[in-house]
């Protein structure tokens, strides 16, 4: 299977890529993991790619009390990442660990991804739990949107079709606090049937998000039972997973992101 | 059409490609490397995986543009011409292979692994091996191939 023919520019700057976008039907290029395989089963024709792939936007960094993440930062590098080794940003690296195989994780990158939306894409859980914000760039300039705003659909977001992620900015939970994500896995894709992620704070609060179950992952309001907010929430089901089993499969989930994020609060305790 | 310009197997190459043109089809069309393999077509079997610039990624899910200027490894390239990999010789001596077709990818997928982790066990290495498919389902005596091959190249390092 090969791609319909297309235009290709190696974008050297932010500028230009963005410029490039401009184009009818151009598409930006990052890993390709995501893009490649929709291209070459011509669901996807973009009439250029703009790859992005070499400009220095990738990353992993804290700093006054925010975690920074650039968009080229590929999977295998945020698993290994040593600054999200600590109880409170262990959801980060446990996500990225579960995605797709080592060779995606090499290539696969974290901006791409987010903006594919793939409705079972397990990062965003891990970005609604935590709060985290995207900044977008387009020719016009700068703006900022939160997770929860983001994804609109399944593979469906907020970006503009001439604007591109260039930072992920979460903020550092407080000392004290534990995170966790868990998903169900269909075992052939890998793609989570289920996933949640689960953040733990010293003061006992907690953010919740789900992914995998509905046309964008979601948030669970922290004021009431998950339990009693996935009983009715709207699932997704298809032929490998019915809705009621994927609502049944996201309580699991829910249940053990929440049980191990509390345990790292815990031993994370001054 | 652009004029592509990367490292093969340790030579500067260079050939036209169509920017669609996948780095496997660039490879065993265009430079007669026909040991990256094609088993699926759709990113999921892990037959066509080659290294570029030391890691594994499957040649059939970048494009060859995408791989200007960078180092790529293939089957071929492993060894020198008529010698064998101590991976390739861990593989042979292990029974790791059966009909071979999976084999060029696993073991570019092990040179990977055991060049961040020299002695992975058993969990390690069966998760470094989920994007290779083996429809011979030789997997037990693959991972015991790769643990043979990290012992090989451990012991070859403190000679």
């Amino acid at each position: 299977m090969i791609p319909a023919p297309v235009g290709y520019l190696r974008a050297s700057s932010l500028e230009e890529a963005l410029d490039a976008l401009g184009g009818e039907d151009a598409k930006a290029l990052a890993g390709g993991q995501s893009l490649l395989p929709v291209m070459k089963l011509r669901i996807s024709r973009p009439t250029v790619l703009v790859d992005i792939g070499r400009l220095p936007l990738a990353g992993v960094e804290i700093g006054d009390g925010e975690l920074r993440i650039g968009p080229l930062t590929t999977w295998d590098e945020l698993e290994r990442a040593e600054a999200l080794e600590t109880p409170a940003l262990a959801a980060f690296g446990e996500c990225a660990a579960g995605v797709g195989d080592l060779q995606v994780r090499n290539r696969g990158t974290v901006g791409g991804s987010i903006a594919h939306a793939d409705p079972a894409s397990d990062l965003p859980a891990v970005l609604l739990a935590f709060g985290a914000r995207l900044e977008v760039r387009s020719p016009d300039g700068e703006r900022t949107l939160e997770t929860a705003d983001f994804f609109r659909g399944p593979f469906t977001t907020a970006l503009s079709s001439q604007e591109l992620i260039t930072e992920v900015i979460c903020p550092v939970p407080p000392p004290g606090s534990g995170s966790a994500y868990v998903s169900v896995e269909h075992p052939a894709s890998g793609f989570a049937l289920a996933g949640a992620a689960a953040l733990v704070r010293p003061d006992g609060s907690t953010s919740i998000a789900v992914t995998g179950v509905g046309s964008t992952p979601f948030l669970l309001p922290a004021d009431r039972n998950p339990a009693e907010t996935l009983a009715e929430a709207e699932i997704f089901g298809d032929r490998f997973a019915p809705a009621d089993y994927r609502r049944h499969l996201a309580t699991v989930v829910v249940r053990r992101a929440l049980g191990r994020a509390g345990q790292r609060a815990e031993e994370n305790r001054p | 059409m652009p004029e592509l310009e990367l490292v093969v197997n340790g030579e500067p190459r260079s050939l036209e490609v169509e920017p669609r043109t996948l780095l496997v089809h660039a490879l065993r069309d265009g430079l007669g490397l026909t040991g990256a393999h094609i088993g699926c077509d759709t990113s999921q079997c892990g037959a066509c995986t080659v290294l570029v610039e030391g890691r594994a990624v499957k040649s059939c899910t970048m494009l060859a543009v995408q791989a200007e200027g960078f180092t790529v490894t293939t089957i071929e390239g492993l060894a020198p011409p008529g010698e064998l990999h101590p991976i390739q010789r861990a593989f042979v001596e292990h029974h790791g292979l059966q009909c071979g077709f999976c084999t060029p990818g696993v073991i570019l997928t092990t040179a990977d692994l055991l060049a961040r982790d020299p002695a992975p066990d058993d969990e390690t290495i069966r998760r470094a091996l989920r994007g290779n498919l083996c429809r011979c389902t030789g997997y037990q005596a693959i991972v015991e191939s790769i643990r043979a091959a990290g012992s090989a190249l451990g012991a070859e390092a403190s000679a």
